[in-house]
């Protein structure tokens, strides 16, 4: 019996996602006495996969296989399923992201499983199983009960803190036939992107809306999120006018985010918008008009013209930066 | 080609969320239902695509009760071919997936398509389940649908950037963002044809539904904006710091 975790690595890297992953399984594992089995796929050194060990990690299977270097949602969910199985998992634990939304569902069905996606923490209880899921793009969270024996689950990112549970870990190489079948619709062509931190990673992100008036004036707000390590969105309006890329647009129907801190300049804050960035934990706005309706969501605010506050408060970021 | 395109039914995006009978049931007084709105972004991409010379057949399909075909309406006003409706209340992922599946094995369809979640449930699981249970290949939010000749070349963005996929059919896909930046608006004649569409009626075949919910809830409300005055920026940062512990 385990706790099954399917850990990504990216060019034989984990990320802070990775060890909330294993950090959350490692809560659930003690809750149902059990362990925590981490799957990946690939290259990844033994220094890096000792990481998952510090975040509760008892095992980690790494399946090595040349069929696997390309993703296909075929080949990869029929590896993880005959993981699951091998290690007898009854809890199976995915990231709420690109390739863990695409396995899940797929997995669940192939293990009869129950399915809860954006989980946002460890079951409410565990006889019956009972998860809390963001529900209505952030507008309102639901308990769900999951019936069948094994349950999969996908945690949204940022949600869950990461802790350290050292544990011995032991290594195990997982041999995996690909059936070819299972090779249908690999990608033909890569395109890496520019290694910018994505809005998803960002725990800090520093957002503009139409207030900003034209693409021409987002230097700012990349200056900002540089000297904050921060990462860059947008409103809708602003992807949609083609000011920035689509993938920048956070809100209900873009992407849902919950970074540690939010600043939005410009942004009026629209419902839709809101609902997409209230599982921040600090949001500030900035805008000129008092009457904005972000300001009833934002934790700080400053009512003010951005291209008169914001070079003030990059250097006073700056200074603040430099003392650190 | 034939094309299943699968529509969510949901409350519009400015809609204000409220819950009856102890937090177990969603409100829906005095609520607007709408097309999906990645569906909608989807649509216009295939109807767009269909006007460009392509040869497309689109069937929309939705799992819902009679108040649900009005949705279906819009869709066909927009342009789709027919709808299907199958009469279930959509109780959760994996209920509707069973039977979209039942549907395409009966249908030929060469693409299914999904939006990439509903904005009620966001569960995002109908097309991974749907692809499991008819095993068919699948990509999961692509971005982009381009056509050349008998090609769908789809993009999808990952972690690491993108990836560029071609189409081998019969598949599965969810999409949304990306594939169109605004809806199609139907016109009047649309909405005319819409009325002569056909909109069939299928009973629901079977019922796995192995997850429910128990109860919602709201998020805590927020205390009150702290507000900084323009002619002391700084101030931000220091309560970034020491209130709030952030930076």
């Amino acid at each position: 019996m385990a706790v099954l975790v399917y850990t990504e690595n990216w060019n034989g890297n984990f990320k802070k996602l990775s060890y909330e992953l294993v950090s959350y399984a490692h809560s659930i594992a003690k809750s149902i006495g059990s362990q925590v089995v981490c799957l990946t796929v690939g290259n990844v050194s033994n220094e890096n996969l000792q990481l998952l060990a510090q975040y509760g990690a008892s095992k980690v299977l790494v399946c090595k296989n040349a069929d696997l270097e390309k993703f296909t949602t075929q080949s990869y969910s029929s590896l993880i399923a005959k993981a699951a199985e091998t290690e007898k998992a009854k809890v199976l634990i995915f990231a709420s992201n690109a390739s863990g939304e695409a396995l899940a569902p797929r997995v669940s069905v192939k293990l009869s499983a129950s399915m809860v996606s954006n989980a946002v923490g460890v079951p409410t209880s565990v006889e019956p199983f009972v998860v809390r899921k963001k529900a209505y793009s952030g507008k309102a969270f639901a308990d769900v009960v999951l019936d069948a024996p094994v349950k999969v689950l996908t945690l949204t990112q940022n949600a869950y803190k990461v802790e350290e549970n050292p544990q011995n870990l032991n290594i195990e190489d997982f041999q995996y036939q690909v059936d070819s079948a299972d090779l249908k619709m690999l990608p033909s062509e890569i395109i890496k992107s520019d290694g910018k931190l994505s809005v998803s990673d960002a725990e800090i992100l520093i957002s503009g809306g139409r207030g900003l008036k034209g693409p021409e004036n987002w230097g700012m707000v990349e200056e900002m999120a540089q000297i904050l390590g921060a990462g860059t969105c947008c409103s809708r309006p602003v992807a949609d006018l083609g000011w920035r890329p689509h993938y920048e647009h956070v809100g209900q129907t873009g992407k849902v985010v919950a970074p540690n801190l939010y600043i939005a300049i410009g942004i009026s804050g629209a419902i839709q918008h809101l609902a997409g960035v209230n599982g921040s934990k600090v949001l500030v706005a900035i805008n000129k008009d008092p009457e904005a309706p972000f300001f009833d969501s934002a934790d700080y605010g400053i009512v003010g013209d951005a291209f008169e506050v914001i070079p003030q408060l990059n250097e006073a970021f700056r200074k603040f930066k430099a003392q650190q | 080609m034939k094309v299943l395109i699968c529509i969510g039914h949901v409350p519009d995006t400015t809609s204000k969320i409220k819950f009856i009978e102890n937090d177990t049931k969603f409100n829906t007084t005095d609520i607007q239902y709408i097309i999906g709105p990645h569906e909608e972004l989807v649509l216009t991409r295939l109807l767009d695509l269909r006007d460009a010379g392509n040869n497309m057949n689109i069937t929309a399909i939705t799992v819902g009760l009679a108040e649900t075909e009005n949705t279906l309406r819009k869709v066909l006003a927009m342009g789709a071919d027919d709808a299907i409706r199958v009469n279930a209340e959509p109780t959760n992922a994996f209920f509707v997936a069973q039977q979209i599946a039942g549907v395409v094995k009966n249908g030929n369809y060469d693409l299914v398509i999904t939006g990439k979640e509903s904005i009620d449930y966001n569960s995002g699981q109908v097309a991974g389940m749907l692809a499991e249970l008819l095993n068919f290949p699948s990509i999961n939010t692509a971005s982009k649908l381009e056509i050349q000749g008998e090609k769908l070349i789809f993009e999808r963005e990952t972690d690491l950037g993108k990836e560029v996929i071609e189409g081998v059919k019969p598949m599965i896909v969810s999409a949304g963002k990306g594939f169109a930046i605004e809806p199609r608006i139907p016109n009047m004649r649309g909405i005319m044809m819409s009325r002569k569409k056909s909109l069939a009626v299928l009973e629901p075949t079977q019922n796995g539904a192995n997850t429910k919910i128990e109860k919602f809830y709201l998020p805590q409300p927020k205390g009150k904006c702290k507000m900084v005055a323009t002619d002391n920026v700084p101030e931000l940062v220091r309560l970034l710091h020491e209130d709030a512990k952030i930076i």
